[in-house]
């Protein structure tokens, strides 16, 4: 290919998000669906920008009480002990298996905040028609894509956690409500990195080369 | 050669022939645009049946059992849920019992289907649903989370009382290594290029340049 590099929507094309087929739009409003698979051709995703801050605000929102309420409460022989998601971290730490309390603490309090930090840093650069970095803000989406399944690791040890130990009335314990808030982060996220279009990256460099 | 766009920056380019066991990454943001496997139907398809078989022991035979002072419990996956459901946590039960049961099985058997009815020539359209739906369910199938997260409240819980792995514990196990081994084997494009299209015409064995779209 000879010339300035050209994306598929400065040559009135549009890729197929599903299958790749590169296809010809029906009409400038309503790109129709794509010839091969027949899903619904768009040329970026529908409001990619807007969609994803508010499913990160709505994130943010919830990441508040998903840690400062508990997640976990035991019962044991009359008393009752709550923890938080940090209290999981602390006991995994003091009884001697800080691998794991390091592997908790990354997965549930740094790689949500991490995912809302570099999502708001992805906007905020798009939106501000950044021109710098493009490799580096497109792998950090990529990272931010692939590492955010791991945060829910905290529900399913709270889910186990609760399934097994039900011993009453010797010991038992009960699911807190910040499982639920917890969650919420994490699906949040999951579908903000799904909205987010990472071909707006690469779409601010267009009027600096034309 | 052929002309794709590439997923994450929308940049054209000339796609050579990507001999089988080797991929294309994007010239200019470097995502791998394609990826050609040396047996892409065959050797997926058997992993996806080894897949339905340990889903089915994950899903049925019991995870863990506990035991202190001479009493026991034992749970299953969806006994889980369930137990999250009993305890007043509704929503997350269903989060949980889509990331641990409903996703991977769907994952499962839409793979299946795709694999089975994509050696027939001319594969048919309903097909490429079924890899949407399949592609859907990928990023929310987190059989590998969810085994790291028995781990941890195993050992959580081993402070407290004796604990035993169960035999769905190791087919748990089994999947994790299933999944990834049945996402690198598959090879979509292998998939796309065998479809009828849309309009019901037979795939044009040369794909090259820009198709005519519904309006050719």
């Amino acid at each position: 290919m000879t010339g300035p590099p050209l994306t598929a929507a400065q040559a009135g094309l549009v890729a197929c998000e599903t299958c790749g087929l590169l296809a010809r739009p029906a009409s400038g409003g309503d790109p129709g669906v794509c010839p091969r698979c027949g899903a619904a051709l768009h040329s970026r995703r529908h409001q990619s920008i807007q969609h994803t801050w508010a499913l990160i605000i709505a994130a943010a929102i919830c990441y508040v009480p998903a840690n400062v309420l508990p997640v976990l409460s035991t019962s044991a022989l009359g008393s009752t002990e709550s923890d938080t998601i940090m209290g999981g971290v602390v006991f995994l730490y003091t009884s001697g298996s800080w691998p794991l309390a390091l592997i908790v603490l990354i997965a549930s309090i740094m790689v949500p905040l991490g995912k809302l930090v570099a999502l708001s840093y992805l906007l905020i650069t798009v939106q501000r028609g950044s021109i710098t970095s493009n490799q580096e803000r497109t792998r950090l989406y990529r990272m931010v894509e692939f590492i955010g399944r791991w945060s829910m690791l905290d529900v399913f040890v709270d889910t186990f956690t609760v399934a097994l130990v039900q011993l009453q009335p010797l010991m038992s314990v009960e699911p807190g409500p910040g499982v639920v808030f917890f969650a919420a982060v994490v699906v949040l996220t999951m579908i903000a990195a799904d909205t987010f279009d990472p071909r707006l990256i690469w779409d601010a460099r267009v009027p600096a080369e034309l | 050669m052929k002309t794709i766009a590439c997923p994450d920056c929308d940049l054209l380019q000339h796609l050579p022939d990507v001999p089988p066991g080797s991929k294309a990454r994007c010239a200019r943001c470097g995502r791998v645009v394609a990826r050609r496997t040396s047996d892409p139907i065959d050797r997926p398809l058997a992993l996806t049946i080894t897949a339905l078989f340990a889903l089915i022991v994950a899903n049925t035979a019991s995870l863990m059992g506990l035991s202190v002072a001479g009493r026991h419990a034992r749970t299953t996956i969806i006994g889980g849920c369930y137990e999250m459901w009993l305890q007043g946590q509704e929503l997350t039960a269903v989060i949980v019992a889509f990331c641990a049961v409903v996703a991977p099985a769907g994952y499962i058997l839409f793979m299946l289907t795709v694999l089975l009815a994509v050696r027939r020539p001319p594969a048919p359209q309903w097909i490429g649903r079924m890899v949407r739906w399949a592609e859907s369910m990928e990023p929310w199938s987190m059989t590998e989370v969810m085994l790291l997260g028995i781990l941890v409240a195993l050992i959580k819980i081993a402070e407290l009382a004796t604990v035993q792995a169960g035999i769905g514990m190791y087919a748990v196990g089994a999947l994790v290594l299933l999944f990834p081994a049945i996402m690198v084997s598959f090879d979509a494009g292998e998939v796309w290029a065998r479809i009828a299209w849309v309009d019901g015409t037979v795939p044009p064995s040369g794909e090259g340049s820009p198709s005519g779209g519904p309006t050719r």
